[in-house]
């Protein structure tokens, strides 16, 4: 291991590191770069060929897999926006109220608004097809005795309704992990700091958005990533909710989705592992760009404030 | 070199245990997407099995049916899958046994039972090699709620105009939703919809055979046809039938607030435990009193072995029962609905299910139309089926441009239709 040298042999170094990298390595990073690899081939008569960039060129120019593809990516990109549009301030303003001394059961709403993150998507799926469903649900029911019934559409299974509709079940499963980030970085703000804001006459909804919300931005931001990076590796809700074809005519297919149905194949649809891995791939592709505009665009013209 | 021992160990103990367990008696293990049908084969089948072969023990290890083709396949290739693998039709197996995973089980006895159509779901194309025992074979048709009818007044229809007839009388009185059918999840579309009726406009076999020989296209007559019949049924299909699902539909029936459910036989032991009501059924109404009926009864399971197998001959020793009528006889009646593809003449007792076989006798027989071959390239013609037989209820695409939209993805890959 380490070469004999002067200094003592630090073979402990190696001993400690070794159960995490080795468990990360089988896990994470093998799976990772064999699935880049496996994107540069292809089988041809039962035999594993090397066809290069192929995959990606079917992928991307093919017609029938292009107008998949980029279905799925403007379908992950709604299903995003939908997220940082209403998960995330939705998820602040839970943690400014809660955050605010004066209010009472403030533990009870905290624990009520986490649970339904520690819920498994296939009960939050099934739960909200049946909340929905035009058959059993509540929904229709709830809306038709505050004589909005003409409100009532089977939102599932409308094309143009359906994606919303399932990002906001996911919404609503996800609100606690942005709220509890936030709620920790505003109890994290000293208290000398609003008093001092007080003096100078800065209090309520002013203190808020002068003092707390710039003092929160980082932690906003790396809620923004963990979204991005959560959302474009969906798979479950969907897949819960609507199968793998991803239905009404694949209005809420997203790249997860059209990946497994790929690699996996779907009833009579073969698994391709190859052109799996190309969408897989091209789903790392993605995520990593995200993450590096973030990195390199945002987060360093964030300022940390010292306290 | 701490790590080597302890790999060695390791090893050591579980090749033990392995060499010790196959010496007592084989152990097979079942691969299959039927969970429903779990209670029984442990309770009939798997015990009259090891009645009479006490030195072969048989576990059955179902998995979810929409997730089944995805977890063999990767069990197969990771090697941990069971012995004994029950077949899907068609190009999903062929697959299999192609890329070396079944057996060619040609020279079993017990494959002289079936006929060539029977064994055409788990054969090579050019017939040479067969690899899985035909099993069950599901016939489509519509289930009707006796009551709701006699209630109504409405006789059972034969032809497409009386249909109709019916779908209107129900929809008029009001009492019951005409038809139990959703488009969520969208295959009852394709399948109880699109190849339900559809092989009385193409002309059963023989249509099919066309479509693949490249004679028809999808946007001929007989093919647009039944789409056209589709385009019609969202009409009389409940409230918000967009977002119903396929539980939902079953239940919606047996709960008796729907008068006609159109049907696979598979579906026919479920209703009769949940329903109470007595149930009928007719087969796809033909466009003319007199006219040929055809019916889709669709080779549907087989059963295999798997090529990596521990104990062939044991498995083989399973596989030549299944094909005997002992098995057909004691499958047929605890499943009433999957109707044995034997010679062997099968007595059934359930009057749905002597319904639905007595059709084999008065109508010609075909398979789903979009199983075989057709279903291999890129555009999947079973998926895009089931989007066009949705697109077309919901009226979002005109049976026409449907037709159109299939025939164009076929012909892009299958050499016949370019």
């Amino acid at each position: 291991m380490a070469a004999p040298s002067k200094q003592k042999n630090r073979w402990h170094i190696a001993v400690f590191l070794a159960p995490a990298v080795l468990v990360y390595t089988a896990v994470m990073i093998y799976p990772l770069f064999n699935t880049l690899r496996l994107s540069l081939y292809s089988e041809i008569d039962q035999e594993r060929i090397w066809v290069g960039l192929q995959n990606f060129r079917t992928l991307f120019g093919d017609a029938i897999w292009s107008e998949q593809f980029w279905n799925a990516l403007a379908n992950n990109g709604w299903f995003f926006v939908i997220h940082m549009l209403v998960q995330n301030p939705i998820g602040v303003a839970l943690a400014a109220i809660l955050s605010s001394p004066r209010l009472r059961f403030s533990a009870f709403y905290r624990s009520a608004i986490f649970i339904p993150t520690i819920l498994s998507f296939v009960i939050v799926g099934f739960a909200w097809k049946l909340i929905l469903s035009p058959i059993w649900g509540i929904a229709p029911g709830m809306l038709d005795a505050i004589g909005l019934k003409f409100l009532y559409q089977p939102w599932l299974g409308k094309e143009e309704y359906a994606l919303t509709t399932l990002s906001l079940v996911s919404v609503w499963q996800y609100v606690g992990i942005p709220m509890m980030l936030i709620y920790a970085a505003l109890l994290s703000i000293p208290d000398e700091i609003l008093e001092a804001g007080e003096c100078d006459g800065i209090t309520g909804m002013a203190a808020f958005w002068k003092i707390k919300l710039p003092l929160i931005l980082p932690s906003i931001g790396i809620i923004s990533v963990l979204t991005f990076v959560a959302n474009f590796n969906a798979f479950d809700l969907i897949y819960a909710a609507q199968g793998a074809l991803a239905g009404p005519d694949f209005s809420t297919d997203i790249l997860g989705t059209f990946m497994y149905r790929t690699f996996f194949g779907f009833q009579l649809q073969l698994g391709d592992p190859h052109m799996g891995s190309t969408i897989a791939s091209a789903m790392f592709g993605i995520i990593l760009i995200g993450v590096c505009i973030y990195l390199f665009g945002i987060q360093r013209r964030l300022r940390n404030y010292q306290f | 070199m701490k790590t080597n021992i302890l790999k060695g160990v390791l090893l050591a103990t579980t090749l033990l245990g392995a060499t010790a367990a196959t010496a007592q008696q084989a152990e097979l293990t079942i691969e299959s997407w039927r969970n429903d049908d779990l209670a029984i084969w442990q309770d009939k089948i798997i015990p009259a099995f090891e009645a009479e072969h006490p030195d072969i023990k048989v576990k059955f290890r179902p998995s979810a049916p929409a997730e089944y083709n995805a977890v063999l396949n990767s069990k197969l290739d990771a090697g941990s899958a069971g012995d004994i693998i029950t077949c899907r039709p068609f190009d999903a197996s062929l697959a299999l046994y192609e890329a070396g995973h079944l057996a060619d089980l040609s020279g079993m006895e017990g494959m002289s039972n079936f006929s060539d159509v029977a064994k055409s779901g788990w054969s090579t194309d050019d017939g040479s090699a067969t690899y899985c025992v035909p099993m069950a074979s599901v016939i489509h048709g519509f289930i009707y709620n006796k009551d709701a009818f006699e209630e109504v007044g409405v006789a059972v229809p034969q032809t497409e105009e009386e249909f109709f007839a019916a779908l209107e009388a129900f929809k008029e009185d009001g009492t019951y939703i005409p038809m139990a059918m959703g488009t969520n999840d969208q295959w009852e579309a394709a399948t109880m919809g699109y190849n339900n009726i559809g092989p009385n406009y193409w002309k059963g076999e023989e249509g099919r055979n066309a479509l693949i020989a490249g004679d028809q296209k999808l946007t001929d007559e007989g093919w647009v046809a039944p789409y056209r019949q589709l385009a019609k049924w969202g009409d009389y299909m409940g409230d918000g039938y967009e977002a119903q699902t396929y539980p939902d539909s079953q239940n919606i029936f047996t709960l008796g607030r729907a008068a006609i459910y159109p049907a696979g036989s598979w579906e026919i032991s479920g209703f009769n435990a949940q329903a109470d009501f007595e149930m009928g059924a007719f087969n796809p109404p033909v466009q003319n009193a007199g006219d040929t009926c055809y019916i889709s009864d669709h080779t549907d399971i087989g059963i295999g072995m798997n090529a990596a197998t521990d104990s062939p001959e044991a498995a083989k020793t399973f596989l030549n029962w299944v094909a005997s009528s002992e098995f057909s006889t004691i499958f047929a009646n605890a499943l009433p609905g999957f109707f044995p593809l034997s010679n062997a003449a099968v007595e059934l007792e359930d009057p749905l299910a002597q319904e639905f076989i007595s059709w084999r006798d008065t109508c010609e027989s075909s398979i789903r139309s979009t199983y075989q071959i057709l279903s291999r390239g890129t555009p999947n013609l079973e998926n895009e089926t089931w989007n066009a037989s949705v697109a077309v209820i919901k009226g979002d695409e005109s049976p026409e441009d449907a037709g159109k939209r299939l025939q164009d993805g076929l012909a892009s890959w299958y050499a016949p239709q370019q």
